[in-house]
């Protein structure tokens, strides 16, 4: 009772905002909570007058384990990535086609761009982590979820945050800082929603039957405390007013930049490498039917990652006001972090020995190897592109936008959606899949998308960084800004293309989910339906 | 002692890098250590073997 008065105060205020907002698009964002707020109260008053006596943590003694919020996240992940992908292949049209931009605020590039990378990143990234983590955590401890209302409060709460984020990019409201766009208000509210997500994962946790924690989970542990340390370290600003969506940051001048890129460098190190190996350790064995190939590697893999990632942003700051030092040190622990992520890989990958003939047979299981050679291919280029004489020609080109696409596309999409392939049986108890055939398409549609997109971008940047460098005999550059652009278009339209078959192949995968849900044909037989007891 | 920028990064270059470097050796250590192998081989079964 005390929350749904807590929901309904935070409602009241939320209104009161609304009323003295200085603009109206944060009135808007005030309206939003306030509706989330009453929503609030009557789903806590709902639950209260609908529970059960108490949630039966066993049934048959066989752990009860908490499925809603993993299907709620795995149908928010599956909706962000369709809508997140889509943009990206508007953004990918517009630089081909400006014209596409219809001089309206709204549908710019520059609000779009943002707009595409929470989606993708935070939406479906955070989705899928938000569900497999529940998922696996409750699996290999043998224990339900803690919480009864927490653990729904971090799934809606969290797609709250990117609605208030997403929305306030379109409507101009913006920090401008990369990957940390999002206005105080809204980070606020995101570190509330994460601080309880750490206190049910480690609540989890406590309750395990086994003694020793499994790897994945200490893969989720350090994705969920890095960051939270990395969002408050970067968003420490102070609001110009209550009223106001606009804040002002504590740390100034090339201290912010190298905040904002210890920042950028760990969300990618964190939130897109060890959250998304926390799946890789799970899925993979179970997938394959095979253990992981080694424990103790998976150990040191997890401690090197843990110990060399942090220090690895300066790299994003070659030949910048900030100190020499600490660009080599970027670019030394950059390259140093090629062990450790090859080690992971090779893990990955070996998980698999005496059951490479299901490759063939299992399309599922394929896409997720694919993902983890991804990865490593991407952070074999990562490091590369991390060395200064390398970072002379690669830095603000193309080939920047290419390696983050073959990380993003092919290491966390792949192993995403096959995470996503095997969730949905499992939580919705289904014999199978819809579709494998479909699932083929899927992997093969999205394949030839990814190969168009990172090619297209090495040659636009090699090029783009060439021409940029070019002098003439007399010693002026060659090229005019603009005629380095006319000459990017061929390769914006194959980017577009391969885009365009990465969104068919989502499609794909939409279709498949739903007929998998939904067509009888994937039902268990009766007797079979209760191995796995849920909710 | 004045406490200075200069000092603060001197203790860090300094005791700062020698900690976490015992501390990752001892994370390499237990991960290698010999009679942890029973343990390791049931974990990297657990995803295998549950209910």
């Amino acid at each position: 009772m005390a929350l749904a008065l807590l929901s309904a105060a935070f409602a009241l205020g939320a209104l009161i905002v609304a009323a003295k907002a200085y603009t109206p698009e944060y009135a808007f964002h005030a309206y939003i909570f306030a509706a989330a707020g009453v929503a609030g109260v009557f789903a806590v008053v709902n639950r209260y007058y609908n529970r059960e006596a108490e949630t039966p943590q066993l049934i048959e003694g066989k752990p009860n384990y908490n499925f809603g919020p993993i299907k709620f996240a795995t149908l928010a992940a599956v909706f962000w990535g369709v809508a997140g992908f889509t943009v990206g292949l508007v953004i990918a049209l517009q630089l081909a086609y400006p014209f596409l931009n219809f001089d309206l605020p709204w549908t710019s590039f520059g609000r779009l761009r943002p707009l595409h990378t929470s989606a993708v990143i935070f939406a479906f990234g955070g989705n899928v982590l938000l569900a497999t983590s529940f998922y696996v955590v409750q699996r290999t401890c043998q224990a339900r979820l803690a919480g009864d209302l927490s653990p729904w409060f971090v799934v809606l709460g969290y797609n709250l945050f990117i609605v208030i984020a997403g929305t306030g990019y379109l409507l101009g409201i913006t920090e401008g800082k990369e990957y940390a766009e999002p206005e105080w208000y809204a980070d606020l509210w995101l570190t509330i929603v994460w601080v309880v997500y750490l206190l049910v994962f480690l609540t989890t946790l406590w309750k395990r039957k086994e003694p020793h924690i499994y790897v994945a989970n200490w893969f989720y542990l350090a994705f969920i405390v890095t960051i939270a340390v990395l969002h408050l370290g970067n968003n420490a600003t102070i609001p110009v007013s209550i009223f106001s969506p606009k804040s002002y940051i504590v740390w100034s001048g090339v201290q912010d930049a190298m905040i904002q890129w210890w920042y950028g460098h760990n969300a990618v190190g964190f939130f897109l490498t060890a959250g998304f190996l926390a799946i890789m350790y799970y899925f993979i064995p179970k997938r394959a039917d095979k253990p992981v190939y080694s424990y103790r590697l998976s150990i040191i893999h997890f401690w090197a990652l843990i110990f060399m990632y942090i220090w690895a942003g300066p790299h994003h700051l070659h030949y910048t006001a900030l100190p020499d030092w600490a660009q080599t040190l970027g670019m030394t622990f950059s390259i140093m972090l090629w062990m450790p992520s090859w080690g992971g890989m090779i893990n990955g990958l070996m998980t698999l020995s005496g059951a490479w003939d299901k490759l063939r047979t299992d399309p599922v299981l394929r896409m997720m190897v694919v993902s983890v050679a991804f990865y490593g291919m991407s952070t074999f280029e990562g490091p590369m592109m991390s060395i200064k004489a390398v970072n002379s020609l690669s830095h603000y080109t193309d080939w920047t936008i290419g390696h983050v696409h073959s990380g993003a596309l092919g290491w966390v999409g792949y192993v995403s959606f096959g995470a996503i392939y095997c969730l949905v049986p499992w939580l919705w108890k289904k014999k199978e899949l819809y579709s494998l055939k479909l699932v083929n398409w899927h992997f093969w549609l999205s394949t030839i998308g990814i190969v168009f997109y990172i090619t297209s971008m090495w040659v636009a940047g090699i090029m783009q960084g060439l021409m940029w460098r070019a002098y003439t005999a007399l010693g002026f550059l060659e090229y005019s800004f603009i005629e380095t652009t006319e000459a990017l278009h061929p390769m914006y339209v194959i980017r577009a293309l391969g885009g365009a078959l990465f969104v068919l192949g989502a499609l794909v995968m939409v279709y498949n989910i739903y007929m998998t849900i939904r067509s009888p044909r994937t039902a268990l037989m009766g007797s079979q339906a209760s191995l796995a007891p849920g909710e | 002692m004045n406490l200075t920028s200069e000092t603060l990064s001197a203790f860090a270059a300094s005791w700062g890098s020698i900690y976490f470097a015992l501390m990752f050796f001892a994370a390499v250590a237990y991960a290698l250590w010999p009679s942890k192998k029973s343990l390791f081989d049931r974990a990297s079964r657990m995803p295998l073997s549950e209910d």
